[in-house]
């Protein structure tokens, strides 16, 4: 009947996610001069040797291809701070809070700045580490969607690329529930005797889940 | 079916001037649209105003580079300036591009409902048009007039159909990936009002996009 499968699940590809997170700022020094740049996205610059400036990744990407300038690493991307994080991500059952765009921020900077990241190597394996652990971490987080009755779902400080990959297999499982749960939902009809209905069926279907 | 289009448009475009001025840049807001856009199983409102600045900034930025070229200016600067102007661009193209998926998706469902018809900007409702007469002729020729009398319609199974049950309709019970920049505290998830959900600033959540439309529709929350 109405409405196709979407074919397009994951609403946003890796490539688009990554278009995303060149829009973050990050500092460079340049070894250039060079005028402000009055670009659409912004005002940037002036650019002056040694001085460090405030940039958007792919501008200081796209300086840094040419030899122009030096990338400094955020913060987050020290060995220590993630030594933390790893840490903690590990402890807690929480998310840790890290840059909405960590995994692409970081893989840009590994592809393109390497040598601008103090201990890579250490940084590369720390970041890796992070990522296997939260992704354990959202894994075993999801069954909690089928443990009892989910409604919504807060995803505290998961990060876009996380979210993006979860996306089709969470808003599919939600949904599916969420139909389960009120039959009558699927028959388009939302008359008020309808819904009475569904409070009613919802009650046993949490007692079969008890047992 | 003509519609309120153009004055819809203008009423909105104050408050986008508006927002723009205290607030954000208008690629930020280009970029959120298009972000929406994606995200949304229905089409959404066409950012008019929004997208008459972008192309405006971009010709602006076209005739920039072209005279940087001429007189010769520093390469590296130019070379700078066309990948803003190609970002900007491809954002610009992607947001037009998705909501003409959306057209060619659910026409005939945008067709009889005078609210979505009503968000599509003059040049998506004249190819709407269009691809509706292309598609009509394409099923009557090449299944619906071999069928029998009652079985002729485009819109319905047969003319024992109540409603008409053969036009795609998006999912509005689907759930999106959303975030709020602000605090938007207690929110109703159903109409009977028993659940509820805490938004809290910049916090992402999963929920059906149903419940949330009237705060994606304002603006209130972005989805991602």
């Amino acid at each position: 009947m109405a409405g196709q499968s979407d074919a397009q699940a994951s609403t946003f590809s890796a490539a688009e996610l990554e278009f995303l997170a060149e829009d973050e700022l990050i500092e460079i020094v340049p070894n250039l001069r060079m005028d402000p740049l009055n670009l659409i996205c912004g005002d940037f610059g002036p650019f002056r040797p040694q001085i460090a400036t405030q940039v958007p990744i792919w501008l200081a990407v796209a300086l840094k291809k040419r030899g122009k300038c030096a990338i400094r690493p955020p913060d987050w991307m020290s060995v220590e701070k993630l030594t933390q994080v790893l840490e903690a991500e590990r402890d807690a059952e929480k998310f840790q809070p890290l840059p909405f765009h960590y995994v692409e921020i970081s893989r840009l900077l590994f592809d393109h700045a390497r040598d601008d990241i103090p201990d890579i190597y250490m940084v590369r394996s720390l970041i890796e580490d992070i990522k296997d652990v939260r992704f354990h971490k959202i894994g075993t987080g999801l069954e909690i969607i089928s443990k009892e009755r989910t409604y919504a779902l807060r995803l505290k400080n998961l990060s876009a690329m996380e979210a993006n990959i979860v996306r089709p297999f969470v808003t599919r499982a939600l949904e599916t529930f969420y139909k389960l749960s009120s039959p009558d939902m699927i028959q388009d009809s939302d008359s008020v005797q309808n819904r009475q209905h569904q409070t009613v069926n919802r009650g046993p279907r949490r007692q079969l889940k008890d047992r | 079916m003509e519609s309120g289009a153009g004055e819809r448009s203008s009423q909105y475009s104050e408050m986008d001037d508006y927002e723009s001025l205290i607030s954000t840049t208008d690629a930020e807001l280009l970029k959120r649209a298009w972000q929406n856009e994606k995200a949304a199983p229905q089409i959404l409102r066409f950012e008019a105003a929004l997208v008459q600045r972008s192309r405006e900034q971009i010709q602006l930025m076209e005739e920039t580079v072209e005279e940087y070229t001429r007189n010769g200016s520093d390469p590296l600067t130019v070379s700078l300036y066309q990948m803003d102007l190609d970002r900007t661009l491809f954002l610009l193209r992607s947001y037009l591009r998705t909501r003409l998926q959306k057209i060619e998706k659910y026409m005939f469902h945008i067709q009889k409902t005078t609210e979505l018809w009503n968000r599509l900007s003059r040049p998506e409702q004249k190819f709407m048009g269009r691809c509706i007469e292309d598609m009509e002729q394409h099923l009557d020729q090449s299944v619906l007039s071999k069928l029998p009398s009652s079985y002729k319609s485009h819109l319905k199974q047969s003319s024992s159909s109540e409603e008409d049950d053969m036009v795609p309709e998006p999912q509005l019970d689907t759930y999106v990936i959303c975030r709020s920049n602000r605090f938007l505290g207690a929110f109703q998830l159903d109409d009977s009002g028993e659940e509820t959900v805490n938004i809290e600033a910049d916090d992402l959540y999963a929920l059906p996009y149903k419940s949330i439309k009237p705060l994606v529709e304002t603006g209130q929350i972005d989805l991602v």
